[in-house]
């Protein structure tokens, strides 16, 4: 009995998340990594200088960016180590469910790290971010899966190579900018208190780079796992 | 790889000898549908080269790396394959395979915290747990010590005895030949010698292994 492509990839969330959970090497790195960030721009920023609110919405973006980085270098590193990747390239499951199960558990990696960064930068910075909780989980959710879509192609691509730890920054940064840049923007303009029609555009630029990219990455992963 | 032509018939274990490099991984790879050949033609199970999922589900493959996960425990590694296979009861599976090998009372370690013998059983269990039709071992003798490759033979003996057809690369003869019902030499990607039959000698094939091998005979 053939399992369709989502329980394929639900089984492979799973498993990815029950030893991130038991290992937690990726998880603590990628926090330790965050709250570090916050507390390094928090000291070296001039309040009188800069309001916090122009600030914020970058320092969050970038942490989340980089820290998002960590543990997106782990996903496919798991594989490699006894070469349990071919155990699932050898399974009758779409290839497709390999790269989509890799996401999700991404994504729960990366929404786990913003749960606790969030809360960090409103702390230290005196930025309202719960007052805009929905809009800005929201924010957080759709910019994650751009994140996540893109970071899981090249973590795929990269772990094959020597130098995978250099080469999945420099390959996914590029992409990461149109994502970064909306999040960013809409972020600020939510913390200034603008008009709802300010960050409608930013939040439809969001979704249409999270449609082009899982659906491009997803077409794209069987050629770049298939010898 | 060229001029490689082989037919197995259900229920043979062929064991596949030659040095380092001379494409029996890369042979064993495209049978279990992992690597897409160039050129030439085959099938496996009733299925076309490189096939697809149809391939995948007929085959089980173990390599000498476990392709295990190290922080679950072998329950866990197993039962996973299972599901992935679409194996009814797949806990139940789980269990059945373990035994199997000998490994129930070890099912809920992390398989970090087993030998390397236990790791290869596991693996076995793994990639047997949906019953495969046939079953590719790529130096699974690899890093065991003598007591641990006689447990792995007896094991691959009895997996044998269900009727399941095996294709087994390795470097050792004596091994490889005591499971085998054929046996065939590669050397730089041809399939240099070939032969069919239960009884050949481990010390007079040796012999003409090396001659092959060393010499290119």
């Amino acid at each position: 009995m053939a399992l369709s492509t989502l329980s394929a990839a639900l089984l492979i969330a799973r498993k990815d998340l029950a030893i991130e959970f038991r290992t937690r090497t990726a998880f603590f790195s990628a926090l330790v990594f965050a709250l570090l960030g916050i507390v390094i721009f928090y000291f070296a920023w001039d309040p009188t200088a800069v309001a916090p609110i122009d600030l914020a919405p970058g320092v969050l973006w970038g942490i989340f960016t980089f820290s998002g980085l960590l543990g997106l270098q782990r996903s496919f590193g798991i594989e490699q180590a006894d070469r349990a990747i071919d155990a699932l390239l050898g399974a009758p499951i779409p290839r497709e469910a390999i790269y989509l199960g890799k996401a999700m558990a991404n994504l729960v990696f990366v929404a786990a790290v913003q749960v606790i960064a969030i809360p960090a930068v409103e702390l230290f910075y005196g930025v309202p971010l719960f007052e805009h909780a929905a809009p800005l989980a929201l924010l957080a959710l759709l910019s994650a899966i751009g994140l996540v879509a893109v970071g899981t192609l090249f973590s795929a691509m990269a772990v094959n190579t020597k130098l995978a730890e250099m080469l999945l920054p420099v390959l996914s940064l590029p992409f990461f900018v149109p994502i970064v840049i909306p999040a960013a923007q809409a972020t600020a303009r939510l913390l200034a208190g603008r008009p709802e029609s300010e960050i409608v555009g930013w939040l439809k630029l969001l979704v249409a780079f999270d449609i082009v990219f899982v659906a491009a990455c997803m077409l794209a992963f069987p050629f770049t796992i298939e010898e | 790889m060229r001029d490689v032509s082989l037919t197995l018939e259900t229920g043979d274990c062929l064991a596949l000898f030659g040095p380092n490099g001379a494409g029996k991984t890369t042979l064993l790879r495209m049978l279990a549908g992992l690597l897409r050949p160039s050129d030439g033609s085959g099938s496996v199970a009733g299925v076309t080269l490189p096939g697809g999922a149809e391939l995948r589900a007929a085959i089980g493959y173990i390599s000498h790396a476990s392709m295990l996960y190290s922080a679950l425990s072998a329950r866990e590694n197993v039962e996973l394959s299972a599901r992935l296979f679409g194996v009814r009861d797949a806990r139940d599976a789980a269990t059945r395979a373990l035994e199997r090998m000998e490994l129930v009372d070890r099912a809920d370690m992390p398989v970090r915290q087993l030998s390397r013998g236990m790791q290869q059983r596991v693996s076995i269990a793994r990639a047997t747990v949906h019953e495969p039709r046939v079953v590719l071992l790529d130096e699974p003798f690899t890093g065991l010590d003598d007591s641990g490759s006689a447990a792995l033979g007896a094991h691959l003996a009895r997996l044998r005895a269900t009727g399941t057809t095996m294709v087994l690369v390795t470097h050792q003869i004596a091994e490889g030949l005591a499971l085998a019902s054929h046996a065939a030499i590669m050397r730089a990607g041809e399939l240099v010698r070939s032969e069919q039959g239960a009884a050949i000698d481990p010390v007079e094939y040796l012999t003409i292994y090396r001659e092959h091998v060393t010499h290119g005979a």
